[in-house]
């Protein structure tokens, strides 16, 4: 039997900030983070503190050079279980651990609501005629790409080779619902009006360590962040963020089954692709999903055909191994997309942002005559992803019911402040909520306590479904303050 | 591999008649569905579209 399935999304967003000369996206990424829990000060400078004109949340106003940021401190840990962070030039926010891709989705979604309160606050900040944005995508459509990464906890005991070995066709054929949307081509890629995903044309490996050049289909960092003798955390690259809800959850939800049916040996067949690194693009290129892809054993198949067969084997293998409806969820709204992908790409726009944008994009150019390249539909494109409620295009497709939605305002909004209950990350944003003065340093698999005592107190947490709601959430309410806690914790 | 094929709705079947499809799908697609919303969206696209989408460069990220 498989390891209980526990994943977390990691979003690197977009950022930019219009009439402002000396923007620097450090910077900005920076002010972003610090102003999501009411601006208090927590940026310091590697260098130049003493300048008056650089503000500590993170605009420079004078033009002393490129100050340097140590980004390491720019680190928030937020009552949600959550990390919101510089990462280089971007704001990011990696979501708490989740025990069900359900969940997943829902803190997934919740980070794009917590950076637009962060945008919101920054305007307090922010001079006159200067406006911040914040977009969740993965391109700016001029060879720059920053990523989303999904992680998923598997079975040390699984052979590395295997993962290769059974999930590359995966994760190369299963763009086809899993894709954003992208006018264009880059990374000199062949030329294209639009294509189905905004990451593929930067895979350039089938395997390896690289997330930043030659980015490889499956990603071999090996940090668990959990007990290394047991797990394996899956550090997936090749995925597109998505702004719809749907998408993410199937996304999530059918990628831990395909890891689930390969630590339990349940897939009859690899499926090896013959170029799995040309396949990428290439499919990703072809919105009419036919396209006829090499295997290794010297047939053909298009991605399409090929989830199909993921599909027979999986649906019956989630029948079999994972009785919670969620799974059932997951598998009746990936069977009805690839139902209506086969019989009409555009059938799924009301739940799959590549064809929900393509949608969007066709009715400007047949209603304003334009062409692919025109700057109305580049924007179009870019503002679909950008995180201000009032202006985020998805945004408007879903509150005309031209997108669907899982989740509603109430849960998601609950979701950027209260953990979720099944995993570590529950007493982790307990403790950020309950005791913050107490605590010095959290990670993902400890935290660490200044209770007055000799010596700092350390919690680990090798065991993501441990620190749950069940197991610690009446200590945690019984506890005044984190002495008591750690008493209690002992004991 | 065995199905039972009454368990799960709506499930694709590799069988089944493709509905021949071509490269401006998009074209052809029912829009006219959303074209009450573009004037919405006109109403909140960013200003100057060009310029925004000109200066609209991220440094290099995972």
């Amino acid at each position: 039997m498989a390891v209980p399935r526990v994943i977390g999304t990691e979003t690197e967003y977009g950022i930019t900030i219009r009439n402002q000369p000396d923007f620097h996206p450090t910077f900005a990424s920076a002010l972003v983070i610090n102003s999501y829990q009411g601006g208090r000060v927590r940026v310091r400078w590697s260098f130049d503190e003493e300048s008056p004109e650089r503000d500590a949340r993170g605009i420079s106003a004078d033009d002393t050079g490129p100050a340097e940021l140590d980004s390491g401190l720019i680190n928030v840990v937020l009552s949600n279980g959550a990390r919101l962070y510089v990462d280089h030039a971007h704001p990011e926010y990696s979501s708490p651990e989740c025990a069900d891709p359900r969940q997943a989705a829902l803190y997934d979604k919740a980070g794009e609501k917590i950076v637009a309160q962060a945008v919101e606050n920054a305007y307090q900040v922010l001079k006159p005629g200067e406006y911040l944005y914040v977009h969740k995508n993965n391109s700016d459509g001029k060879g720059n790409s920053y990523g989303y990464h999904e992680n998923y906890l598997i079975d040390r005991e699984l052979p590395f080779s295997d993962l290769i070995r059974y999930a590359t066709t995966w994760l190369v054929t299963r763009q086809i619902f899993t894709g954003s949307g992208k006018i264009g081509s880059e990374n000199e890629r062949p030329p294209v009006q639009y294509q189905i995903s905004q990451r593929a044309d930067f895979f350039e490996e089938e395997v390896g360590l690289e997330t930043t050049l030659k980015r490889p289909i499956i990603n071999t960092r090996d940090e668990p962040h959990s007990d290394v003798s047991r797990y394996r955390r899956f550090h997936v690259i090749i995925g597109d963020a998505n702004m719809s809800e749907i998408q993410t959850f199937v996304k999530l939800g059918t990628t831990a089954l395909l890891l689930a049916a390969i630590e339990d040996r349940a897939l009859p067949d690899d499926l090896a692709l013959a170029d799995p690194v040309s396949a990428t693009w290439q499919l990703s290129h072809d919105i009419s999903l036919e396209l006829p892809l090499a295997l290794a054993d010297g047939s053909a198949a298009t991605a399409l055909e090929l989830q199909i067969r993921y599909f027979e084997w999986l649906s019956e293998y989630a029948e079999s191994t994972f009785p919670d409806p969620v799974w059932s969820d997951v598998i009746s709204e990936w069977g009805a997309i690839l139902h209506d992908l086969e019989q009409d790409v555009m059938l799924t726009a009301d739940r799959i942002d590549w064809t929900a944008k393509l949608r969007m994009l066709s009715a400007f150019r047949r209603r304003d005559d334009l062409e692919w390249h025109d700057p109305k539909l580049a924007l179009a494109a870019l503002q679909y992803h950008d995180t201000d409620p009032r202006k985020g295009l998805a945004y408007r497709l879903e509150e005309r019911g031209n997108l669907r939605r899982m989740f509603d305002d109430q849960e998601l909004q609950l979701a950027t402040t209260e953990p979720p209950p099944d995993t570590r990350a529950y007493f982790r944003g307990r403790c950020v909520k309950k005791y913050p003065d107490s605590l010095v340093a959290a990670n993902w698999d400890s935290l660490v306590f200044d209770v007055g005592a000799e010596t700092l107190k350390r919690v680990p947490m090798m065991e993501p479904l441990r620190g749950n709601h069940s197991l610690v959430g009446d200590l945690i309410d019984s506890s005044l303050d984190a002495a008591r806690l750690l008493e209690a914790l002992e004991s | 591999m065995a199905q039972e094929k009454d368990q799960i709705p709506r499930r694709p079947d590799l069988k089944s008649e493709r509905v021949s499809s071509s490269p401006n799908i998009p074209e052809k697609a029912d829009v006219h569905k959303i074209d009450d919303l573009l004037d919405e969206i006109d109403s909140v696209l960013e200003e100057n579209a060009e310029e925004f989408v000109k200066n609209y460069v991220q440094k290099g990220g995972q």
